[in-house]
């Protein structure tokens, strides 16, 4: 429906000569009023999580641990969501797991893409030697399942939130290694890296300047994918006991800790699951719509 | 037909070294251990002695290639030493748990891989209709959707307010066939939600892929019948990438287990590593990775293997 029109409003600009040029903010916006439903839908969601996540203290009646009542209070009264096995306010443990899973996936995803982004072009730049060695690294990394290699190395390090983050970012800077790497690959033969090197630039720069502004769209691309993937892996961790540890308030294992009230047909558990499920699903909406947008890639032709 | 031995065993011939690979590597993680072993079992009490001990009895006092060798010749052999919470025998713990996780993860995939590859060749011959649009949306959340919360939503419905199934799959190596399987449908099902809708998605994606190439159009062209051109054309170039995204989801299904037993507290192999994890009896949780991970490396093997001899440009060669 929404895509017949994208394609005749494309063909008429192909026509016309090339339009001025239009400040960022413009053009984004009128990008995003053609945007499908969906991909609003996702936008709204994400923009939603991150003002809860950043206004956090002032958007919650208690305290992030502290306990206000006796446990499993029904909803309603002084506290809207009833409480926890703990007594504690479950709205606040969930505004403030909000703060707490996204940011603790947001920074794992940005190490992971540093990692792998980094070594992804390296791989591809110096070729030789170095490629080789990365990438059969990176073959053997990838063959143990990343769910059960990092069940793994939390046995042998300790459960705690910095071993965590970096465990998770290195495992899944495989999957961005691979990416970066292979878009890479078919910049480096550009004449304008070839121009650089001839120039005497360093590997810095030529990574940087030359071959990093190329590689963006499909990076971005995946950055959301790779978010959303942590996301559940941390989400997951968690609940199993493994991750985020008390009384860190965390929606992963927040369900852990309430579960029991699933046999009495009380709701509550399900909240920060859904929680963490409707964030993926915004995210991936987003994701998939950018990828229309910037791959070209219609399978509706 | 000689490429083809050819190709085939170089990719047994790469899959073998990977397996070693990754022995090396769960090993050789235990090692970078901080601190030690000994210390680590007996805690702050320990004496200077006792660990020295403790370390002769574990053969920690050997070098570490030593070991490693000495620790794969054992697990060829069905020994994966014992364990350090409960000192029992760790292969006698896992050959229960083994084959209940195989039982539940072969439930799941017959339910699964007919629904998924039929829902996808529907997507692709119907593109762009409001079904392909619909079961776009529907696929692309639930593969954000974490297990668990799948898992829940079941159990609310299904065992709490319907009273169908049962929440706790616990079954005993002597529970009846059908009364197995009664108990684990609804691990299996959230097993199947979760799975099938990345199966569809990549069995759409090849065949849209397959009926966009030439050939198609030309058989197209001369005025083929649609069944005609599906099952003798499309079909033959096809199986490579169903049978993949087959056997790939199948890797997939072995490590989603691990969550999903843990909601419904199914006494597989994914419990026990979690349960490892949490009491850090290291032996354990090794010999579980090495399981799951060579699992995951063979099903991957397979769907190599089975792509190559599948490729009809390969079975007859010019």
């Amino acid at each position: 429906m929404s895509d017949s029109v994208d394609t005749t409003v494309e063909q008429t600009a192909d026509a016309l000569p090339p339009p001025p040029r239009q400040r960022g903010l413009s053009v984004a916006w009128r990008e995003l009023k053609k945007a499908p439903l969906s991909a609003k839908f996702g936008l709204l969601v994400i923009v939603g999580y991150v003002f809860v996540a950043l206004f956090a203290p002032v958007l919650t009646p208690y305290g992030e641990s502290e306990i206000v009542g006796s446990e499993f209070e029904p909803w309603g009264g002084p506290f809207v969501l009833g409480t926890d096995n703990l007594g504690r306010d479950m709205l606040t443990r969930l505004i403030y797991g909000a703060r707490n899973t996204i940011g603790i996936a947001f920074v794992t995803t940005c190490l992971a893409f540093l990692i792998g982004g980094v070594a992804g072009i390296l791989a591809a730049a110096l070729a030789g030697w170095v490629d080789q060695a990365l990438s059969r690294l990176v073959d053997v990394l990838m063959a143990i399942p990343a769910l059960i290699f990092s069940l793994l190395l939390l046995t042998i390090f300790g459960t705690s939130i910095p071993t965590l983050i970096v465990i998770i970012a290195v495992l899944d800077s495989t999957r961005v290694f691979r990416l970066a790497r292979a878009v890479s690959l078919n910049v480096v033969v550009m004449d304008f890296v070839e121009a650089a090197r001839l120039r005497g630039e360093g590997i810095g720069w030529i990574t940087i300047r030359e071959v990093l502004p190329n590689i963006m769209p499909p990076l971005v691309a995946e950055f959301g994918l790779r978010f959303c993937f942590v996301f559940l892996t941390i989400a997951a961790l968690s609940f199993l006991g493994l991750g985020i540890q008390p009384p860190t308030a965390d929606w992963g294992s927040m369900v852990r800790d309430n579960a029991t009230l699933i046999t009495y047909g009380d709701v509550t558990p399900l909240l920060p699951a859904g929680a963490i499920a409707l964030l993926t699903v915004g995210v991936n909406f987003v994701v998939d719509w950018f990828l229309h947008k910037t791959s070209g890639l219609r399978d509706e032709k | 037909m000689l490429k083809l031995v050819t190709l085939v065993a170089q990719r047994l011939g790469l899959g073998l070294l990977v397996l070693f690979a990754v022995s090396l590597i769960i090993f050789l993680g235990v090692e970078l251990l901080p601190g030690d072993l000994c210390q680590e079992i007996q805690g702050q009490g320990a004496t200077k002695e006792t660990v020295a001990a403790c370390r002769k009895e574990l053969g920690l006092d050997l070098p570490p290639h030593t070991r490693y060798l000495s620790w794969l010749a054992g697990i060829a052999q069905g020994d994966f030493g014992v364990s350090l919470a409960n000192q029992r025998e760790i292969s006698e713990l896992i050959g229960v748990r083994l084959s209940n996780t195989l039982f539940l993860a072969l439930v799941a995939a017959a339910i699964s891989v007919p629904l998924a590859l039929t829902l996808g060749i529907l997507a692709a011959l119907y593109r762009n209709t409001i079904y392909d649009r619909m079961v776009n949306v529907v696929t692309l959340t639930s593969i954000s959707t974490p297990e668990f919360f799948v898992a829940y939503i079941l159990i609310l419905f299904f065992s709490v307010k319907f009273g169908w199934f049962p929440s706790l799959s616990n079954v005993s190596p002597d529970t009846e066939f059908w009364d197995r399987v009664y108990r684990v449908i609804l691990p299996a099902t959230t097993l199947t939600l979760v799975v099938v809708a990345h199966m569809m998605r990549m069995t759409r994606a090849s065949i849209i892929n397959l009926l966009a190439s030439p050939y198609i159009e030309m058989a197209n062209l001369k005025g083929m019948s649609r069944s005609h051109i599906i099952l003798h054309h499309a079909l033959p170039n096809a199986w490579a990438p169903i049978v993949n995204v087959i056997v790939i989801n199948l890797a997939y299904l072995i490590v989603g287990v691990v969550v999903v037993e843990v909601v419904f507290v199914y006494p597989g192999l994914g419990q026990l590593i979690v349960d490892s994890v949490q009491k850090r009896d290291i032996p354990v949780v090794q010999a579980c990775s090495l399981i799951f991970a060579a699992t995951y490396v063979l099903l991957n093997l397979t769907a190599d293997i089975l792509s190559i001899i599948t490729n009809p440009r390969l079975l007859h060669p010019r």
